[in-house]
């Protein structure tokens, strides 16, 4: 099953929050599954139509998703995957 | 008199609470989040915080606690069909406005959001529904962002005796009455000038920064925005300038005005629209006790150089003699005397979103 990790700035809202494998075939469904463990967490990834929000970036083996709109990336059984979120501030 | 004090900021929510001594910060909600606003709902005592996370999208926050623990509710969403001006879909983009109905209607809570979006909750807050009646008026398709990329609703009155009265400033796009619970909507911006359009009296597409009605004369209307200062003594039928020539204020965006006396109100004046800072480097608070006819400044209290503070829409209130506004370079000031003095409470706080004091 594809591996997860993300970004420890979510662990402030989710704090039991550590890398995960969940079964999934596409971005979308990984999202899904995550939400299942950690309710509410899809909210803070996507936006209320299942858009990837503008400064959170998902990679698929080092490489960023390519359908931003739906997550339709696929996965593998060996996919790892990295939620990370885009660097801005003041 | 007020004694609790909650403040939207750029770091997060902070609560003062008065004290024999005075103002003293007493808490820090959310801390290094910003808080686009945050109010205490006078019906059951709950706090509410939107979160503005530049990452993670806007959060509700309500704490029943007093802030000894928060939950996060589950933001509004737009419904699928929702598109916006554009003809891009919508998608929750700011949470503007937090507002507690009436103790007739105790679940009843608002949202004001970017973009173009009232929210209606019934069940205290815990879900949200679009007001579709003010979301499908056809004029939306006029309305335009101001200072955000897409219009925004930033201010609601809802009538004293009448909780199906409404009353919504949106920015920009101007200003709109329900008389039915928010199933149809009229625009009310006649008397109103809008220089920045190609017809300044047009019905659509105003500006108006914060509307704002005196609680026990409804019917009076206040509002402040880029091309003067705006009173309505009938309901926003018609709306007359009371900005007038020399000290009288003219550019900024708060406004209170008092409880009972619908001819006294207070505005915390900018130097110019194309400027955005404190007139003439000193800070200064523009108050009227006739309805706008005349003006005084009240400057004691307040530094007169080096000011660089803007006063957002919602970084002034009042309650009762007490007066407080909170400026976008971090610094709180109070007055206990109906404006005529003023204390510094804090110059080290971020940037000020939103002032609410409450009882």
């Amino acid at each position: 099953m594809p591996k997860v990790e993300l970004t420890h700035h979510l662990k402030r809202f989710f704090p039991t929050l550590g890398p995960q494998t969940l079964p999934a075939t596409t971005v979308a469904e990984l999202v899904r599954a995550l939400d299942g463990q950690f309710p509410g967490i899809a909210g803070y990834l996507v936006d209320e139509r299942g858009a990837l929000r503008k400064h959170v970036n998902i990679f698929i083996d080092g490489e960023m998703v390519v359908d931003r709109a739906r997550l339709g990336d696929a996965l593998d059984e060996r996919s790892e995957v990295f939620i990370a979120q885009a660097l801005s501030g003041g | 008199m007020s004694s609790r004090l909650l403040l939207g900021t750029r770091k997060g929510l902070v609560v003062y609470t008065r004290g024999p001594s005075g103002w003293r910060l007493s808490s820090v909600h959310h801390g290094g989040n910003p808080v686009s606003y945050a109010v205490e709902d006078p019906r059951d005592g709950s706090w509410w915080a939107a979160l503005d996370h530049g990452h993670w999208g806007q959060k509700l926050q309500r704490s029943r606690d007093q802030g000894r623990s928060w939950e996060e509710v589950k933001a509004p969403a737009y419904p699928e069909d929702a598109l916006r001006g554009d003809g891009k879909p919508a998608t929750l983009e700011y949470i503007w406005l937090i507002a507690p109905g009436p103790a007739s209607q105790p679940g009843r809570i608002y949202l004001g959001t970017n973009p173009g979006g009232l929210f209606v909750s019934d069940d205290g807050g815990d879900t949200f529904t679009l007001c579709r009646g003010l979301w499908d008026h056809p004029s939306r398709v006029q309305w335009s962002g101001g200072g955000k990329d897409t219009p925004g609703i930033h201010s609601l009155v809802i009538h004293p005796n009448d909780p199906d009265h409404l009353m919504v400033g949106v920015s920009c796009g101007g200003v709109f009455e329900s008389r039915d619970g928010g199933q149809r909507w009229a625009p009310r911006t006649k008397g109103l000038v809008a220089s920045f359009l190609p017809d300044p009296e047009a019905e659509i597409g105003h500006d108006p920064h914060l509307i704002v009605a005196c609680p026990s004369r409804p019917e009076v209307l206040w509002q402040q925005n880029h091309c003067g200062v705006f009173r309505s003594v009938d309901g926003g039928a018609r709306w007359a300038e009371v900005s007038g020539p020399g000290a009288a204020p003219r550019f900024g965006f708060a406004v209170a005005v008092d409880e009972v006396n619908p001819d006294r109100a207070w505005l915390v004046p900018a130097v110019s629209d194309e400027r955005r800072m404190a007139a003439e480097g000193g800070l200064s608070v523009s108050t009227t006790a006739d309805g706008g006819q005349t003006w005084r400044e009240l400057r004691v209290g307040l530094p007169q150089e080096g000011c660089f503070d803007l006063v957002y829409r919602h970084g002034l209130d009042k309650r009762g003699p007490t007066l407080v506004f909170g400026s976008t370079t971090g610094n709180l000031y109070v007055s206990e005397d109906e404006g005529e003095s003023w204390a510094l409470v804090s110059h080290t706080l971020a940037p000020i979103y939103s002032v609410r004091l409450s009882a």
